[in-house]
């Protein structure tokens, strides 16, 4: 049913849809909206979880660390700063192959405090083992929580999925989205059920510890379930569509990328904003496109190989750097693509850092900069001194 | 262990001989019996009992990390309650000192003071023994540490315990317990009357460490009984707020009797100012529990 919602009560909506039975909350701007929202849910007596209200981030995942591993559907969303506080336990749960979803509102990463957007809080995290999604609109965050729960309780996966929408700009925004029916949701996510999990009938040891001769064998494993990822998400793609009759997900997404010259990679919220400007480019002649990068974990090198290999001059804009080198995405992005078909070219940009406002003039800025001399970490939008 | 005797924490970990925790834990486990979920702490305990393949538990067991034993016993207590099978399980989340009084007091308060239905039980060998017997905040005043060693400016360790039954205790929780590995009955009493309580428990037992304390691997019980007698570990209950048993003392036995056979007070032995020091903070637990029977 299209509704006028807040991002975050959307999420909120689809978080519901998917029926977790502890959920673990802990306040943080921009991601407090979706967990007040599902505090009022429970409240209402809409959702039946339990609802934990933790002192500090590590606890918030500690604590659904805890109830998945009983197989109880469980949830919990943050931001920045909280992120970085959880980023221990993100890497236990990853390590401890629980399935889980999350939330992160991204938000930049202090100092200097900021509670605007950029994505530098999730890519800190790039290494965990989580898997990550980047939603462009709000439709996308709805689809992608349901999707990541029937990710990440696969069994070839059994990875835990985030779910990074864009603060303030998905989180606060208000758009029409199609929710999903309860019983189709349903229909789609089949119950959770976890064979490893602590179970008074079936007791189980989770969490001992390797000496060398298991270590690398466990973080094989993972690499590999990261690999299987990669077959499943689009499958679970193809499956939700097959349901809710659109298609959403899956590793990227081409926009007029067939016959482009030069193409703009990026994700989450300001693809939005390229493909509006591709469509202005395009209507003056100039053959342009853009490619998002939906799941960021695990990275879909193959079809970014085959999307950019033959476009002569690719840009890479991106909310986050890894200060002393470039871009994450530019780095991993260039070493996949330069030498291969007619790819000449890859420039890297840096764009809407702590909020920084991103304009059409800006993208443009960025297709008219690309003939020039390559560039590997270019600061957008900069205030002249 | 005797041969042929039933228990849910199995011989055959990597345990120092002597070691006061194992002993603990196993008390611990063996009252509280099969319908009982673990979270451990990192620490000594998680280490020498689950080194992949073997574990040592027969019970569902969780290690996740050092500081978060508590709110992992939180998510699992909150599953509990959702799947409806809270009141046939107990929910134990176990660490020590270091993982208790230190690094996880933030998560244990929270699991406190939201009421969670767990025992909290922390087997306090008074120091960091897991990295090496480095000093935590429930290190004994004076004590030598690899973090607190005497020296030409150092008695040792220059701070008292720090008060966690007392600050659990705070809370407002029902029941809060001191225990002693010497005194099993008594812990296996605690333990069973902790767990007929809803609600959020907290048990710290004195274990001792012959690897961390330096003494024989055989005077495990008679330092932790020492402990007890000389008034420096006393064993209480505290229910909702209000001190309502301890242990009284028959004989009091001066605590020169308790350090002298530990390596980690040798330096203060021969300084009588020193062990007078000691002597008060004994005393002032004496007066302040009412051990004098
Ligand atoms: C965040 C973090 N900091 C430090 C450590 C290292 N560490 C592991 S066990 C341990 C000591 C545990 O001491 P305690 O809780 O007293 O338990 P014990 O080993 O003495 O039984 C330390 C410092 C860690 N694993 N994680
Ligand atoms: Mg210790």
């Amino acid at each position: 049913m299209k509704q006028f919602l807040e991002g975050s009560r959307a999420v909120a909506e689809a978080v519901k849809l998917c029926k977790p039975g502890v959920i673990s909350a802990y306040p943080i701007t921009p991601q407090t909206h979706i967990v007040e929202d599902l505090a009022q849910i429970i409240a209402d007596g809409e959702l039946k979880a339990e609802f934990v209200n933790v002192e500090s981030e590590h606890s918030a995942a500690s604590v659904v660390l805890g109830s998945a591993a009983c197989g109880v559907r469980s949830f919990t969303a943050t931001s920045s700063q909280g992120f970085l506080l959880m980023i221990e336990v993100l890497f236990n749960i990853a390590g401890m192959r629980i399935p889980l979803v999350m939330t992160c509102a991204n938000r930049a990463i202090s100092a200097p405090l900021s509670i605007w957007n950029d994505q530098q809080d999730s890519m800190t995290a790039r290494d965990s083992g989580w898997i990550q999604l980047y939603a462009e609109n709000n439709q996308e965050a709805v689809d992608f929580h349901i999707q990541a729960y029937k990710i990440s309780e696969n069994k070839d996966v059994m990875l835990p999925v985030m779910v990074c929408m864009d603060g303030f700009i998905l989180t606060h925004g208000a758009e029409v989205v199609d929710m999903p029916d309860a019983a189709e949701v349903d229909k789609f996510l089949p119950p959770f059920n976890l064979i490893d999990k602590l179970d008074i009938n079936s007791p189980k040891t989770l969490g001992a510890f390797a000496d060398p001769n298991y270590y690398m064998e466990a973080r094989y494993a993972m690499q590999a379930a990261n690999e299987n990822a990669l077959k499943v998400i689009p499958k679970v793609a193809d499956e939700f569509k097959q349901i809710f009759g659109r298609h959403s997900g899956g590793l990227v997404e081409a926009y007029k990328i067939d016959d482009a010259e030069q193409v703009i990679v990026a994700m989450g919220s300001i693809v939005g904003t390229i493909k509006e400007t591709v469509d202005e480019l395009r209507a003056q002649g100039k053959r342009v496109g853009v490619l998002k990068i939906i799941t960021y974990r695990p990275f879909p090198r193959n079809e970014i190989i085959r999307a950019l290999k033959d476009v002569p001059e690719v840009a890479v804009l991106e909310k986050a750097v890894s200060l002393g080198n470039t871009g994450p995405l530019y780095s991993e992005l260039r070493a996949d693509i330069l030498g291969k078909g007619k790819c000449s070219k890859i420039s890297g940009f840096i764009i809407g850092l702590g909020g920084r406002d991103i304009t059409k003039e800006s993208i443009k800025e960025v297709f008219g900069s690309l003939s020039k001399e390559e560039t590997a970490c270019k600061f957008i939008g900069l205030k002249e001194e | 262990m005797p041969i042929g005797v039933k228990t849910l924490f199995s011989p055959g970990h990597t345990a120092c001989a002597g070691c006061g925790q194992a002993i603990g834990a196993r008390l611990v486990l063996d009252t509280a019996g099969p319908n009982t979920i673990i979270a451990n702490n990192t620490g000594c305990l998680e280490v020498f009992s689950t080194k992949f393949p073997e574990t040592a538990w027969g019970v569902p067991w969780i290690h996740s990390l050092f500081e978060n034993a508590a709110a992992v016993a939180s998510g699992i207590e909150a599953a509990l309650k959702y799947l409806g099978i809270k009141d046939k399980i107990n929910v134990i989340a176990q660490a020590g000192d270091g993982g208790t009084a230190d690094i996880g007091l933030q998560a244990l308060s929270g699991m406190l003071e939201r009421g969670h239905d767990i025992l909290y039980v922390c087997y306090d060998n008074e120091a960091y023994m897991n990295t090496g017997i480095q000093r935590s905040g429930l290190t004994p005043f004076e004590s030598n540490t690899t973090t607190s060693p005497p020296g030409k400016e150092s008695l040792g360790n220059p701070r008292p315990k720090k008060p966690m039954p007392e600050i659990a205790a705070a809370h407002g929780i029902p029941y809060v317990a001191t225990a002693s590995v010497g005194y099993p009955q008594d812990l296996q009493k605690k333990v069973k009357k902790a767990l007929s309580i809803k609600g959020p428990k907290y048990l710290q037992v004195h274990v001792p460490c012959p690897l961390g304390w330096r003494h024989l691997s055989n005077l495990t019980f008679d330092i932790a009984k020492l402990a007890v007698e000389c008034g420096l570990y006393p064993l209480v209950e505290i229910e909702n707020g209000k001190l309502s048993q301890v242990r009284k003392l028959v004989k009091i036995k001066p605590v020169e009797e308790y350090l002298k056979p530990q390596g980690r007070f040798k330096h203060i032995m021969s300084l009588p100012e020193q062990i007078k020091a000691v002597q008060q903070i004994a005393d002032n637990n004496i007066e302040h529990y009412g051990l004098k029977s």
